[in-house]
């Protein structure tokens, strides 16, 4: 016999499930028969519930002479329950695989072109290189250890070891997380994020620095700095998780602390510890082809979608909104930064528009699900705008060899990103405080919650100290035990013949 | 025999060849070559750095002749690739001691 507690809640839920099913059928274009068919089937359920309700509220004598149809009633009921359930998560896994499928395309061939075509030609291969070899590598250490070290329950700054060898995750959903998907699912979505962070500090070291030591590097990278940062800003228990309660709840939907100031800020401090390429400043080393970097970037901008509209873990409304958004801040972006380029050099270059566009879609990253279409604007422009001058001034101020402008970009964007979305993140966009008794409250700056830009500030502090600890520790080390730098006769040689021993192009070949 | 090297304008090179045709020229190498005498270059910009470009493209054809022929064929080229401004190119005439021909180890002007 079931209980009555357990009736009450499945035919609350299922007359939800009813009213929206039999709403969506009649509001959908087709045939008036389907709908009406549709209506008809889903209000005999309706009735079948609140029959079987009326049975069994007298308690268990009254149930005791219908028990058969009572039983069959409720099986019916609970395969309804589940088709419908079924469908929702159908939809929100379909979004889910796809966008785990846009973000690893966004490292290869997005970041792969990007930073491809920006180095010389004779190191185009070994750029490359890194970032794909990192597809490979981040992968199988997420599998083996950092998936768990980022997602397993454990303390404020790392979970546990819970998930190791990807123990406990399957095709169940874990609420907490994500409810409709497959924790695996969300494992693999969450993967391709641990593989483009580190691959944009290729950026900063790009022509210099040694495969093996890069290697060496990214894995105890990836442990040390990524698996904590992620840990606490989406990890159970996270210092700085918002929505399961951390300390200091710090908005950033989809990364922009976790992804963009750590990457950026390690960037830096790898540059610095590094030192710049052999030549540079004086020496000119163009890009070898802007045509690669172009595709490049139009294939992160069209990934980003993934990056940002995924990280609403679900395919609904919430989603649309973080794709708008997403959008819309890399298009005012690009203006800003052709429009400064083009007040202060007469001309707006090709490279500065993808750059601009880039720019705009880092600094949305942590505002994505939190802010209107036309903050959106605001926030790209400003991205535009500031990572511009960080790029021509600023870097040629301080003369550090940031070779692909990862801080200047992805550094310098994400911070201001995650600071701007304490300013515009709105509770009408995403409701996601609410008070004891549940009702909303405001979200950011301008709504009125003014304390949401320290949680903020809190936030991008703590990747700023995370990345440039980890990071000098973690160079020091490898540079100790293996050395970072190519020798002078490699970087001159190039690194596709040095390390990999091959040539990107053989066009000067006869034949 | 005289060798003439003549380095042109790259947007000259249609023209040059049309007339080294009609004169009777019947055998030309060309190269792609940068360099520069008194042409200024043209700077670009990339993030934030400014590249002096002062390699310019150019073209450079080489052709043998005989001595008869060499004054006409200077003409030829001269008048084709003029444009009046900095940057047309010049040519230069060697001495050339021996020509021979691979497909039938032919030699002297008949080669040419």
């Amino acid at each position: 016999m079931t209980s009555i507690n357990s009736f009450d809640f499945r035919k609350g839920r299922l007359s939800r499930y009813c009213c929206d099913a039999a709403f969506k059928a009649r509001s959908r274009k087709g045939s008036m028969k389907n709908s009406a068919t549709v209506c008809l089937t889903l209000a005999m359920a309706c009735l079948f519930a609140i029959g079987a309700l009326a049975q069994t509220s007298g308690g268990n004598a009254a149930a005791s002479g219908t028990g058969a149809a009572t039983e069959a009633q409720s099986a019916r009921i609970a395969k309804l329950e589940q088709a419908v359930a079924d469908a929702k998560s159908s939809g929100d896994n379909a979004w889910m695989l796809t966008s785990s499928a846009l973000v690893l395309m966004m490292t290869g061939p997005g970041l792969v072109l990007f930073y491809g075509g920006l180095v010389r030609k004779k190191n185009v291969l070994s750029t490359m290189m890194q970032s794909f070899a990192l597809m490979a590598i981040v992968t199988l250490l997420w599998g083996l250890v950092s998936y768990s070290l980022a997602f397993a329950p454990g303390n404020s700054f790392i979970g546990g070891l819970h998930n190791v060898f990807l123990r406990g995750v399957g095709a169940q959903p874990d609420p907490d997380y994500a409810a409709t998907i497959p924790l695996q699912t969300f494992m693999v979505f969450q993967l391709m994020f641990a593989i483009i962070t580190p691959a944009l500090i290729t950026g900063a070291f790009a022509e210099r620095m040694k495969f093996s030591a890069m290697t060496a590097f990214m894995v105890l990278w990836s442990l040390v700095v990524y698996a904590p940062m992620a840990h606490m800003v989406w990890g159970k228990g996270g210092l700085l998780n918002a929505s399961l309660g951390g300390r200091f709840p710090c908005l950033d939907f989809a990364g922009g602390t976790v992804v963009h100031v750590t990457s950026g800020v390690s960037a830096l401090v790898c540059a610095l510890y590094l030192g710049p390429r052999i030549g540079y400043p004086k020496e000119a080393m163009p890009p070898h082809s802007v045509v690669l970097s172009f595709v490049g970037a139009c294939l992160l901008w069209v990934g980003w979608f993934g990056f940002n509209a995924g990280s609403a873990l679900s395919a609904g409304a919430l989603a649309t909104s973080a794709f708008v958004a997403t959008h819309f801040g890399a298009a005012a972006a690009t203006l800003g930064w052709s429009g400064a380029e083009w007040w202060k050099r007469g001309k707006p270059s090709a490279l500065g528009a993808i750059s601009g566009a880039v720019a705009g879609l880092v600094a949305i990253t942590p505002a994505s699900g939190f802010v209107s279409p036309m903050s959106a604007i605001a926030i790209g422009l400003a991205a535009g705008v500031v990572c511009f001058l960080m790029v021509t001034k600023v870097k040629s101020m301080f003369g550090y060899d940031d070779s692909l402008d990862a801080f200047g970009v992805h550094g310098a964007g994400g911070t201001l990103g995650a600071l701007l979305t304490g300013v515009f993140a709105s509770s009408a966009v995403n409701p996601i405080f609410k008070n004891a008794q549940g009702s909303t409250l405001a979200s950011g700056l301008l709504e009125g919650n003014a304390h949401q830009f320290l949680n903020q500030l809190v936030g991008v502090a703590i990747a700023w100290g995370l990345a440039i600890v980890g990071t000098v520790v973690i160079l020091k080390l490898v540079d100790i035990t293996i050395g970072l730098r190519v020798s002078e006769d490699h970087e001159m040689q190039g690194l596709d013949l040095s390390q990999h021993g091959e040539e990107g192009y053989s066009w000067d070949s006869p034949a | 025999m005289t060798k003439v090297e003549a380095i042109i304008q790259v947007s000259k090179l249609d023209a040059v060849k049309d007339a080294l045709h009609e004169v009777g020229v019947e055998g030309m190498t060309v190269f792609e070559a940068r360099g520069h005498g008194r042409q200024k270059g043209h700077t670009e910009f990339y993030r934030g750095r400014e590249y002096t470009v002062d390699l310019i493209p150019k073209a450079k054809l080489e052709i043998v002749l005989a001595d008869e022929m060499v004054e006409k064929v200077v003409q030829a080229i001269t008048t084709a690739a003029r444009t009046g401004k900095i940057g047309d190119g010049k040519i230069f005439l060697s001495r050339i001691d021996e020509a021979i021909r691979i497909r039938n180890d032919e030699r002297g002007d008949s080669v040419l």
